[in-house]
């Protein structure tokens, strides 16, 4: 920015300290051998002294020169300032300017108020305007008639729920949510295999109703999802119920309010609604996988428009991440591809051997109950329900062990035509004993309401590499 | 008036060529892509009967799993070893 040579000021009308400067203004103006120019930052009539001053009401000039303080004086040599004051000091102004007496009847030393550059509002509307300047994304100029809830629906990036107008200030609002760059690549999405930057992922976040803070819990989960292990291009277009099941942990979820417990698979939480709703509109919009497309699914759930919760995690089993192999510390996603959520009753045992066999009973009903490990599924234990393994001592692992031993299953029972049913396993496996669930099948997690004595079963999808093996990761900030 | 940023790939919408169609499969090397879904190959192995006893040369290609798109590779290979290719879907 080019200044004038000579004297610089930054004023304000609403500073007591420049308007008892405005004689002392004048004086420099008469006495002071060079230039001196004034701005003024809220009225460019003041200082009437010297017949106003220069409109910096916009504080380009004042935002240029960084400044805190008003009154701010300079000097500036060949366009550039050599030196600052700020505030009142009779003898540091009388020094700076070389004007002798400036100020007699003025008292010796005032401080300075603030530039309005420090103003919380104007400081947050001016980051968000330069912010604007970095989005990469195509502007679209809704019509001036056009309702903009309705204008979503229109243009077809909605999930058929009313979605958040992605407004520029609002995704650069969402972007303050993370360090990353707007231009970072997160992740190919599918099924138009679309590289999708943290902008996009961001304006789909604001669509879904996040909050900043939620965008890296969004970005971590959109990466999980586009990995080849978790396979959402195949989860996208399979026919099956399934859609991708978000589980945090870590000290964000209490960070960002997540909800593990009452309802924590329903509505009413923030976080846990929007931030799988921005997943699956980041799929739709950026990746192009829309129902009836490449969503395939014969009937769908509800799960596909948002599934996300956080884990319970002060309990006695240790929580789904650091069983994956992550510290308790360390924020992570897991993400699983899941069916409809479907409940456990067991109102009655109080050991965990019997309680164990109700799991086992419900969950090889997975899918069907004479299918083995074609399907993965994610056990969600409850309070009540849990309560009855910690009064008894079992610690996680010796449950799963438990539960294994239970879900081997006698090939006998799964052929097809057992039971009356034509479903089933070739008769060659007639003599095998199979497991329902493949090593590493079965997740566990824990959340739900302290009243209740039921579990959820949600079930999984093609399991492993034939499929979806669930994908744990850490977020960045 | 409101401006709101585009949540899309940006992607015109993109019309493909299709490849040319043959006029006749005289001499030519059929390509038969299981996707392996189940009971897909019944049709496939009859198709390929029906194919050979017409003096048709038949290769017979599958994905190796339908979760997925097919591997690179194995679209390249068909794509240089046949001059047209029958995908059996099921469901």
């Amino acid at each position: 920015m080019q200044l004038t040579d000579g004297i610089v000021a930054i004023v304000k009308r609403d500073c007591p300290t420049c308007t008892l400067l405005a004689p002392v203004l004048a004086e420099l103006r008469a006495s002071y051998p060079g230039a001196v120019t004034v701005y003024s930052q809220d009225d460019p009539s003041f200082p009437e002294s010297i017949g106003g001053a220069l409109d910096d009401r916009e504080l380009e000039v004042s935002f240029a020169l960084e400044l805190d303080t008003v009154p701010t004086l300079l000097r500036v040599e060949d366009g550039k300032e050599v030196a600052r004051i700020v505030g009142w000091s009779q003898p540091e102004w009388i020094e700076f300017t070389g004007v002798d007496a400036l100020g007699a009847n003025l008292p010796p030393y005032r401080p300075g108020c603030g530039s309005r550059t420090q103003d919380p509002a104007i400081a947050a509307a001016r980051a968000t305007r330069e912010g604007e300047r970095d989005l990469r994304a195509r502007r679209v100029d809704l019509g001036d008639e056009e309702d903009d809830a309705e204008a979503m629906f229109a243009r077809g990036w909605s999930d058929g729920l009313p979605v958040v107008p992605p407004t520029p200030a609002r995704v650069v609002r969402m972007l303050a949510g993370t360090t990353r760059g707007a231009q970072d690549i997160v992740a190919v999405i599918p099924p138009d295999l679309v590289e999708c930057t943290v902008e996009k992922v961001a304006i789909n976040a604001v669509m879904a109703g996040c909050l900043p803070e939620y965008l890296p819990v969004v970005l971590a989960a959109v990466e999980a999802a586009c990995t080849d292990d978790f396979n959402m291009h195949g989860l996208l277009a399979t026919t099956w119920f399934s859609g991708p099941v978000i589980v945090v942990n870590g000290p964000i979820t209490r960070a960002i309010g997540m909800n593990s417990g009452i309802n924590a698979l329903g509505p009413g939480n923030r976080a846990n609604a929007t931030i799988g709703r921005a997943l699956q509109l980041v799929i739709r919009n950026v990746g192009g996988g829309r129902p009836g497309e490449v969503d395939r699914a014969t009937l769908g759930q509800p799960g596909k428009y948002t599934c996300c919760f956080a884990e319970h995690e002060d309990a006695f089993w240790e929580p789904m991440h650091v069983e994956r192999g992550y510290q308790a510390s360390q924020n992570t996603v897991t993400l699983f591809a899941g069916e409809g959520v479907r409940g456990i009753v067991d109102q009655i045992s109080r050991t965990p051997e019997s309680l164990t066999r109700s799991f086992a009973a419900c969950l090889r009903t997975t899918a069907h109950p004479k299918l083995p490990l074609a399907f993965d599924a994610m056990l969600v234990i409850t309070p009540d329900h849990l309560r009855v393994y910690e009064e008894a001592g079992w610690s996680k692992a010796r449950f799963r062990e438990e539960i294994g031993a239970l879900l081997q299953i006698d090939g006998r029972e799964m052929v097809r035509g057992a039971s009356g049913i034509e479903e089933g396993i070739p008769e060659s496996l007639a003599e095998l004993t199979l497991p329902k669930f493949r090593d590493g099948g079965m997740l566990i997690a824990h959340a739900g309401g302290g009243a209740g004595l039921f579990s959820g079963i949600i079930g999984g999808w093609a399991s492993g590499k034939m499929g979806s093996e669930p994908v744990t990761r850490e977020l960045r900030s | 008036m409101t401006t709101v940023l585009d949540p899309t790939s940006e992607r015109a919408p993109g019309t493909r060529e299709r490849a040319k169609r043959p006029a006749t499969l005289d001499g030519a090397t059929i390509g038969l892509l299981d996707i392996t879904k189940a009971r897909g190959d019944v049709f496939l192995d009859r198709l390929a009967e029906q194919l050979e006893t017409r003096g048709h040369t038949v290769l017979r290609f599958a994905k190796p799993t339908f979760t997925k798109p097919a591997p690179i590779d194995l679209r390249h290979e068909i794509s240089t070893k046949c001059d047209v290719v029958i995908e059996a879907l099921a469901d």
